[in-house]
């Protein structure tokens, strides 16, 4: 609550709040599920859940690109690495996140040329740059990066650089929200949609959630009063029984999306017949692999890739937290061996996990942090 | 790699329609924008970056807003790291 006095529209958020309470039907509980990783940092740090009436539950949904990356995915990055002729990038969020045998911070401390880039462009120039050695870049994201990956892919092509390529871990976000809706033990009663996501993709990918499956989906910005204003809208729909996809974060995502990423992504990528996610199992053309035309420079198809399957430590429960069936604080390590300076799962590892945003917003509340010996 | 990232495009270079010089709070660096080939940005535009790659056109004042939910979400100077560490080994752009 005590950021609501610091929010720039406070009295847009408090009528916000109020229609809700209005709309919402006492005799009945929601669960509304925040597709993506950036709205459940949102929602933890704004502490939106105090606004809500309690019959109205946020699902957090698997959104977080670390966090659904199987742990086996990172061994198989690092295993082709081992040449010392290789020099790994990764995006500074994979630095920390623990493989079988450590991360990629622990394998630079252990001698392994692992490098941080903020683009994958620079994945490109490092090996423009250092022609006697082989640049992997391991890409990761939904369709907020693909679109760049592939870009640099073409650029890498075009420019015919030889020493450089791609470790592709891209996922797309459609395919989740249908294994989400499969899955018996999912009772989700609409969607905030996700806002980057959407940029690229537009709304109408969206649109067989709510025509086939009934459910409502409202594309929404980061903002707490675009948060608080979906959840009006998801309201309004349930109420008139409609489902539709609708469109909240208009000023930034067009229905149509971004063609010229979209192309960039046909050109490149081709789905996999099925990809693992952690915590949710193997799911039917739900990532991105690099097409023939692109083959030297897939890290894939130029190493060998060991195909490393690593099950979760018996005790973490991330899938059953991001399925949603348990609340983060419920799972046995949660605060105790699985923290964010010491990740046992990859949902304590990204700030948009949902383990390190409970962690940092709802368990500091109760456990000052001279109690846990916390250092962040 | 989540973080959308709002610039202003300071600078265009004739003859490479992907790249631009943009701003963002007072820090300088290129960026690809490649990916909105349809519609591209002029000098003066707002854009959302994401790893370094402009995604969307937006107004100045939606870049505002941006910037300040970045700052609500704690996320700013993270925003500013990853601003500063792309164009790895490029020339200092010199920051003001």
């Amino acid at each position: 609550m005590k950021f609501v006095d610091e929010f720039r529209d406070a009295g847009v958020i408090a009528k916000a709040a109020e229609e809700i309470r209005r709309l919402a039907d006492t005799g009945r509980h929601y669960r509304f599920m925040e597709v993506c990783g950036g709205h459940t940092h949102a929602i933890y740090r704004f502490g939106l859940k105090d606004l809500l009436p309690p019959n109205i539950e946020l699902i957090h949904g698997p959104g977080c690109p670390v966090c659904v990356l199987p742990m086996g995915r990172i061994d198989d990055g690092l295993s082709m690495a081992r040449d010392p002729n290789v020099i790994f990038c990764a995006f500074g969020d994979m630095m920390r996140v623990p493989g079988a045998h450590g991360s990629p911070l622990q394998h630079q401390a252990r001698g392994m040329d692992v490098r941080i880039v903020y683009s994958p462009l620079d994945a490109l120039n490092l090996a423009r740059r250092n022609p006697d050695r082989h640049v992997m870049f391991f890409a990761i994201g939904f369709e907020t990066t693909a679109p760049s990956t592939a870009l640099v892919l073409m650029r890498a092509k075009a420019q015919d650089i030889q020493n450089f390529s791609v470790f592709s871990n891209h996922v797309t976000i459609i395919p989740a929200i249908r294994a989400i809706l499969d899955s018996p033990d999912m009772r989700i009663d609409a969607f905030i949609g996700p806002g980057h996501v959407s940029t690229v993709i537009g709304c109408r990918p969206y649109e067989w959630i709510a025509r086939n499956e009934g459910r409502p989906i409202v594309v929404t910005g980061f903002e707490p009063a675009d948060i608080l204003q979906s959840v009006v809208m998801l309201l309004q729909q349930l109420r008139a029984r409609e489902a539709k996809v609708e469109n909240q974060y208009k000023r930034v995502v067009p229905w149509e999306g971004n063609h010229a990423a979209l192309r960039a992504m046909a050109e490149v990528f081709e789905l996999r017949p099925y990809f693992e996610w952690r915590g949710m199992g193997f799911i039917s053309q739900s990532a991105l692999r690099i097409r023939e035309g692109y083959a030297q420079w897939d890290a894939e198809q130029r190493f060998h890739a060991p195909g490393v399957r690593v099950t979760d430590p018996k005790a973490a429960q991330c899938g059953e937290v991001l399925k949603g069936v348990l609340r983060p604080d419920e799972c046995k390590l949660f605060g105790k061996e699985c923290t964010p300076e010491n990740p046992v799962g990859a949902l304590m590892v990204s700030s948009e996990g949902s383990c390190a945003a409970y962690y940092n917003y709802e368990h500091r509340k109760h456990f000052p942090l001279t109690t846990i010996g916390a250092s962040v | 790699m989540c973080l959308a990232i709002p610039a202003k495009v300071v600078e265009l270079f004739p003859g490479e329609r992907s790249r631009a010089l943009v701003e963002v709070t007072g820090v300088r660096r290129h960026i690809d924008i490649g990916l909105l080939e349809d519609d591209p940005p002029l000098a003066g535009d707002w854009v959302l970056v994401h790893v370094g790659f402009a995604m969307s056109k937006i107004s100045e004042e939606q870049a505002l807003d941006q910037l300040n939910t970045l700052i609500m979400l704690g996320e700013n100077e993270a925003a500013l790291q990853e601003v500063q560490g792309y164009g790895l080994g490029e020339p200092s752009l010199g920051e003001t």
